[in-house]
């Protein structure tokens, strides 16, 4: 006996009541932008850094107990910004309070392999003092002995301009034995890694500073507890930790008064693909997407009926059509109610002239590139859902088969060690369940081409055109969210 | 392959050093990678056999170990690459703005394939993921080095007769003259360069932290005192009303 109940996705997996006094979020002023120098309009070393309000006064910040540091970050509400969203103030409470004789590390994840992300990359080249700052901040919070920031290896030039910046701010006796004067010592490294989107991953990476392959471990034991060289680690990404000073220093609340509830805050969009204007721009949370593209990026080629599809947080999240760009808001939860998910904001932009199936094909191929190999379902999955995909684009399948790379898609999902298995499968997923119709026109076409006469049918039985529910209803699989 | 011979020069040897300093000394292994990357800009863009067994036997590690990072990286050479290692990203961003025109330029130009390098040993090409400029698509990489973006056919064809006469380009947003990330029409934000801006004082905000604790530990001290005094006002009006009814 099946219970098919008609549920209204909007309103009953929404995480968020609506607000009595709704306010439009957007536009952002200058002065409330943190990230002043994102162009390089000032000198990004030293100089230009202690103009822009760098290390001015850390020595104050360091005086003050790690409990209250940490307390400002949480009500700050800064959320991770490397992708997960996890509350960053609850994140680094985890680490211990007291060593029991092990040190603790901070590492800052300035891996950015993520397809559509660049924004760490701006942060690192330009405005690398700010980052410095909040690793020292951050560091002090959560009682570290040193900092470790993996950046990767294609970042040769950002390397060394991070490495400059390191260099200078020993020199002037920020950081090190005596860090600003304040008796706590503190070290920053630079680790290059060598080209795996893999080892963006916090177990990944962690294995790739101790000189093993970047193959992810599992959890738990979680990094807070036996982290780099055993040691509590903890794993942020730089926007996050790079935000950490202006919270502290203009205070939580000033953070706090940007976005909606629990998505509070500024972010770095970074907007590519057919838009007339690709940028990277700081901007606050929860604004809507149509206002971002539009007034930021100079809207879609073509005008916004030009438009197909967007892919809101970098290739992992799944795609969203053009009905649910028009009124979506770039958070965590809205997104997350519209079947998609922030990530790390890269914004990809698809419109009409483009195939999706195409685009969906060549993230696959990246994802079953960049697969460590470690877990099944992943070194076979993406390898499979990419074989698919190539016969999709031409049109050489069934409609069955659609219903099967959904459900390729969803053994991948929640049974690998790490999230690249969800990351390869979410983009799928978001095809099959937005853009199914491009697909079944696609083997229409095929099959009118090339009509097959006698050829014996896997399947006993043929799902008609656009049935993909019923079939799943015979699967009695769990329903998901994405759903 | 195994014949080779290969040692890090003297500055490597003081690089190698500096290195290894960031590290616990007892977790040399750690310097894997930043070694194998040194052994390969000094011999070319090309790491031997020969090279990862040198790197294991300064870190103490068996050469299985080097042999698994350096095959797991996709940035390690381990066959001979061209001069100029023309390293062009097909993701789907920079695929979207044209990176598939680019490859047919260098193809047509170069007369050689994708993965392939040229007849004079100047030039490989290679199609890699993507490389973290995607709003400055479509753009290429070369020897792992510098970076260079906002490329169109043409400009492909003119930056490879530069390189092939000897000359240099200077890396960044090769077409319109934008400056890094902002929008080829022009910026939306940041307009103005703004002061500095006025920071809160630190010791007073700690001060109010403080108070705001101790003034929610008093709360719910007095809550807790109230509620007991309410139990035990109704526990002995309940004794009252007993003793009324006996």
């Amino acid at each position: 006996i099946i219970k098919w109940r008609p549920i209204s996705y909007g309103r009953l997996f929404a995480t968020i009541t609506p607000d009595s006094k709704k306010q439009h979020h957007g536009g952002l002023s200058d002065q409330d932008r943190i990230f002043t120098n994102l162009y390089c309009d000032q000198d990004p070393f030293i100089n230009g850094a202690l103009k822009r309000g760098d290390w001015h006064r850390t020595k104050d910040i360091l005086c003050c107990p790690q409990e209250f540091i940490l307390d400002e970050i949480k009500k700050s509400g800064l959320r991770g910004r490397g992708g997960a969203g996890f509350a960053s103030g609850v994140k680094y409470s985890f680490m211990p309070k007291k060593s029991d004789g092990r040190p603790s590390y901070l590492v800052v994840n300035a891996d950015e392999s993520e397809p559509a992300t660049c924004k760490d990359r701006e942060i690192i080249r330009h405005d690398p003092h700010k980052l410095l700052e909040g690793a020292l901040i951050v560091g002090y919070a959560m009682r570290a002995k040193a900092a470790y920031i993996y950046i990767r290896g294609e970042f040769w030039d950002e390397a060394n301009r991070l490495n400059k910046a390191i260099d200078e701010a020993y020199e002037k006796g920020f950081i090190g034995k005596n860090s600003c004067g304040s008796g706590f010592p503190f070290d920053i490294y630079v680790h290059s890694g060598a080209g795996a989107y893999i080892c963006g991953e916090e177990t990944a990476l962690l294995e790739s500073i101790e000189g093993k392959t970047g193959k992810p471990r599992m959890k738990p034991p979680f990094p807070a507890g036996i982290g780099l060289y055993g040691c509590p680690t903890t794993v942020t990404n730089v926007e996050t930790v790079a935000v950490c000073p202006s919270i502290l220093k203009r205070g939580g609340n000033w953070f706090a008064s940007f976005g909606r509830v629990n998505n509070r805050g500024v972010k770095l969009y970074c907007i590519s693909g057919h838009v007339n204007n690709p940028c990277t721009v700081e901007e606050e949370m929860s604004i809507p997407l149509r206002e971002l593209v539009e007034r930021h990026a100079g809207g879609v080629r073509g005008g916004w009926d030009n438009l197909l599809g967007i892919i809101p947080g970098g290739s992992s999240t799944p795609i969203i059509p053009k009905s649910v760009c028009d009124t979506v808001l770039m958070d965590f939860d809205d997104l997350k109610d519209a079947g998609t998910s922030l990530g790390t904001a890269g914004v990809i932009v698809l419109d009409k002239s483009t195939d999706v199936i195409d685009d969906i094909l060549r993230l696959a191929k990246f994802y079953r590139h960049e697969s460590c190999g470690q877990c099944t379902p992943c070194r076979e999955g993406t390898g499979w859902m990419e074989d698919m995909l190539e016969r999709f684009k031409i049109g050489n399948a069934d409609y069955a088969e659609i219903d099967m790379l959904y459900q390729l898609s969803k053994q991948i999902e929640g049974h690998t060690i790490c999230a690249l298995g969800d990351a390869a499968a979410w983009p799928v997923q978001g095809l099959i369940k937005n853009f199914r119709h491009v697909m079944e026109e696609r083997i229409d076409k095929y099959k009118a081409e090339h009509p097959v006469t006698n050829v014996p049918r896997v399947l006993s039985h043929l799902p008609k055109k656009g049935s993909h529910q019923i079939y799943l209803l015979n699967q009695r699989k769990q329903f998901h969210n994405y759903e | 392959n195994d014949d080779t011979y290969f040692e890090f020069t003297p500055d490597n040897y003081k690089d190698i050093d500096k290195i290894l300093k960031k590290y616990p000394k007892n977790y040399k292994q750690s310097g894997t990678i930043p070694l194998l990357m040194l052994a390969q800009k000094q011999n070319n863009n090309f790491l031997t056999l020969a090279a990862m067994n040198k790197v294991a036997k300064i870190l103490e590690v068996p050469p299985i170990s080097v042999y698994e990072v350096a095959s797991f990286y996709a940035m390690f050479n381990r066959t001979k690459v061209g001069k100029y290692h023309l390293q062009i990203c097909g993701t789907t961003p920079c695929q979207l703005c044209g990176a598939k025109d680019i490859m047919k330029a260098c193809e047509d130009h170069l007369h050689i394939k994708m993965g392939q390098t040229t007849a004079d040993g100047l030039f490989t090409l290679e199609e890699v993921e993507c490389l973290g400029a995607c709003v400055n698509a479509p753009m290429l990489q070369v020897n792992n080095e510098w970076v260079y973006e906002d490329l169109t056919p043409e400009i492909m064809k003119s930056m490879i007769d530069t390189w092939k006469k000897g000359g240099t380009i200077k890396p960044g947003p090769q077409k319109g003259g934008r400056k890094n990330s902002e929008g080829p029409l022009g910026r939306t934000t940041l307009l103005k360069i703004e002061p500095r801006v006025k920071i809160r004082d630190m010791p007073e905000a700690v001060k109010n932290w403080e108070d705001e604790i101790k003034k929610k530990a008093n709360e719910a001290a007095e809550k807790k005192k109230k509620a007991e005094d309410d139990a035990r006002r109704k526990a002995e009006e309940r004794i009252q009303n007993l003793k009324k009814v006996e």
